[in-house]
């Protein structure tokens, strides 16, 4: 009569913190970078690099402190985040250092700015701001959804911090793109910052609005169409991220808002019409702006073919020497400290520096590198199926797609797949907004992973079950 | 410094930043947002040929029990076929209300059916809870809370229930 066969039983897994494998894998983060350090420092110097453990020890603390707000603040946080984050922004020092090292690259700042500074140092001062400001953020930021309150304060903030370079005195023109601005002696990307903040905007506007942005609509050859007045929010992003484009030059920036804003309306809708006509727009802009704007027709052109404008343009020879460094690097690279990416010259540790990893860690160290921004991606993405409010869901995957667009836009302008925009690789990357801008990124995902992994509270004890007398058989 | 050194040395720093990338999704592997799904194996017939296994789904060790006291509900027949609901000394309600500790699916059941509740002994008694189609302890009807017998079928509607070593 009864029957049981192979039925399962399905039970929620109590959450551990897992505080503690955070610690183990931090440990193995810091000590990463130790070892590219003392590498970096026989390689060119054949001894170990004098700093290197006072470096070491630096890191460590910054880490430890890092580790210790996490556990303190943000109990149930996704584990990956900060130990892959630390690892990162190390391994970045240690290129940068790399290429301080450079006797090609400190001549060529000597013949065009007078001196040479180590960028290195610089690098490791943000990382240290850069771990502070981790912690205000997880401090002061009890909850994300108090965020939700700011959402069109924050499309005017995203705004203004999107316009300031174009403001006359305030914006600085570097080479051809428009996107720092010099404020007492430090030059800040407003972009940078501007990507976290109108993320806010975007999750708490299409929370609102996606009933109506996913419901009403038309179907059309299989594809779900959006009536005409909701397509107002996409054409303004769009218009908006085709300004910056063209007053500001820079294709990263509007590329960047723009996707960000399809992945994001997607997700909020589940329509795929929408990457449809996302797709559409930015090829159409982009296929205007590229024909019309000087300085993205140069970034075309060196992407269409670098060697053939190689010995005339600037451009062409840093991608052509870009593309060069990939493919002399090979499977296992030349090893830390013994390639010649330094050819690419300027911008070789900003812009360029993935490239450094390319030739200098090979095919294995560039795959290796992808896998860890991806397990970043992949964390955050988690984070928002795990997150119980809606508001939170958008905010994580929008942050993580614009870490996502951010590096494929990097990498692929840097490997040639696409034209180069002029972005930083988050972490690697030397410049101070664009580490203290991720780092405050990671620390928004970990206060997001933490409220949706933390256990519920037990429910209230239901009182009618204590209402019914029972009658015991006597 | 030596050829062979930085040789080895560029092959290892390869092989500890993978060995990184291979522990941090190990790390994933372990998800905790999942649900633990625990394999039983086929079973037939109202007892239980072999006693439980112990190990992964022993009940909380502080629990006293008694000896052949049973320690799980198992639902053979009906919709709900094959959930097992651990017996840990709480009162476990039936009924279509959908705080019920088994939520039944099933038309012919009130909304609050029945429930089963351990005694001070630590013997399991159903109790109706005045629904409109009764409870069936084997064949008859319950009038009163009554102590269930090993493998008696505990009939709801169209579920069938029992309890399990």
């Amino acid at each position: 009569m009864s029957v049981v066969t192979n039925t399962t039983t399905i039970g929620a897994i109590e959450a551990p913190s897992r505080r503690n494998t955070e610690l183990l894998l931090l440990a193995f983060a810091v000590v990463i970078p130790i070892f590219a350090y003392a590498n970096v420092g026989l390689a060119i110097h054949g001894e170990l690099p004098p700093g290197m453990f006072l470096y070491g020890l630096g890191f460590a603390v910054l880490a430890g402190i890092g580790h210790l707000v996490v556990r303190r603040y943000a109990k149930y946080a996704d584990p990956l985040l900060l130990p892959i984050a630390t690892l990162l922004n190390g391994l970045g020092v240690v290129l940068i250092w790399r290429l301080d090292q450079s006797e090609r690259l400190q001549n060529l700042a000597k013949r065009s700015f007078g001196t040479f500074s180590e960028s290195a140092p610089r690098q490791m001062m943000y990382t240290g701001l850069a771990l502070a400001l981790f912690a205000v953020v997880l401090l002061v930021l009890k909850d994300h959804r108090v965020l939700q309150r700011f959402t069109y304060i924050s499309m005017a903030g995203a705004l203004i911090l999107l316009i300031l370079p174009v403001v006359p005195g305030l914006g600085a023109d570097v080479f051809g793109a428009k996107i720092w601005i010099s404020v007492g002696g430090f030059s800040i990307q407003p972009g940078e910052f501007a990507k976290i903040v109108i993320a806010i905007f975007f999750a708490g506007y299409l929370m609102v609005k996606r009933d109506a942005l996913a419901l009403a609509s038309r179907r059309f050859m299989g594809l779900y169409l959006p009536r005409g007045r909701d397509l107002g929010p996409i054409l303004m992003i769009w218009a908006v991220s085709l300004l910056v484009l063209v007053f500001e030059n820079d294709l990263g920036t509007s590329l960047l808002f723009f996707g960000m804003f399809v992945i994001m309306l997607y997700v909020a809708t589940e329509r795929t019409s929408w990457i449809v006509i996302g797709l559409l727009m930015s090829v159409g802009g982009a296929v205007v702006v590229g024909t019309f704007a000087s300085h993205v027709k140069v970034r075309v052109t060196a992407w269409l073919d670098p060697f053939a404008c190689y010995s005339t343009s600037g451009a062409c020879e840093q991608v052509g020497q870009s593309i060069m460094s990939f493919g002399s690097g090979g499977v296992l690279g030349t090893g830390w400290g013994q390639g010649n990416s330094d050819l690419i010259g300027f911008a070789a540790n900003s812009d360029f520096i993935f490239s450094t990893v390319g030739e200098e860690l090979g095919l294995t160290g560039v795959m290796a590198f992808l896998l860890l921004y991806g397990l970043i991606i992949e964390r955050g993405v988690r984070t928002a199926l795990a997150a119980r409010d809606p508001f939170g869901k958008l905010f994580a995957v929008g942050l993580s797609g614009a870490f996502a667009l951010q590096i494929f836009v990097v990498a692929g302008g840097v490997m040639g797949l696409i034209p180069l925009t002029g972005m930083t690789m988050p972490f690697l990357a030397s410049g101070g907004s664009s580490v203290l801008a991720n780092w405050v990124l990671i620390a928004i995902l970990i206060r997001i992973s933490d409220t949706a992994r933390r256990p519920a509270p037990a429910p209230a004890p239901s009182p009618d079950s204590e209402m019914t007398q029972v009658v015991r058989p006597s | 410094m030596s050829e062979l050194t930085l040789t080895v040395m560029r092959l290892g720093f390869l092989a500890v930043l993978w060995l990184f990338v291979i522990v941090a999704v190990q790390v994933i592997r372990s998800d905790l947002f999942g649900t633990r799904v625990t394999q039983r194996g086929s079973r037939r017939g109202g007892a239980p040929a072999a006693p439980q296994q112990p190990g992964r789904q022993s009940a909380p060790p502080q629990q006293r029990q008694r000896r052949g006291a049973p320690t799980k509900l198992v639902v053979s027949e009906g919709t709900l076929t094959g959930t097992t609901v651990a017996l840990a000394g709480q009162t476990i309600t039936l009924g279509r209300a959908h705080d019920s500790t088994i939520v039944l699916d099933d038309d012919y059941a009130s909304s609050r059916h029945a429930r089963i509740y351990p005694d001070r002994d630590g013997q399991w008694i159903v109790e109706d809870l005045g629904s409109t189609n009764g409870t069936y302890l084997d064949r008859t009807r319950l009038t009163t809370p009554t102590p269930i017998p090993p493998g008696a079928p505990i009939r709801i509607g169209k579920t069938v229930i029992e309890l399990r070593k």
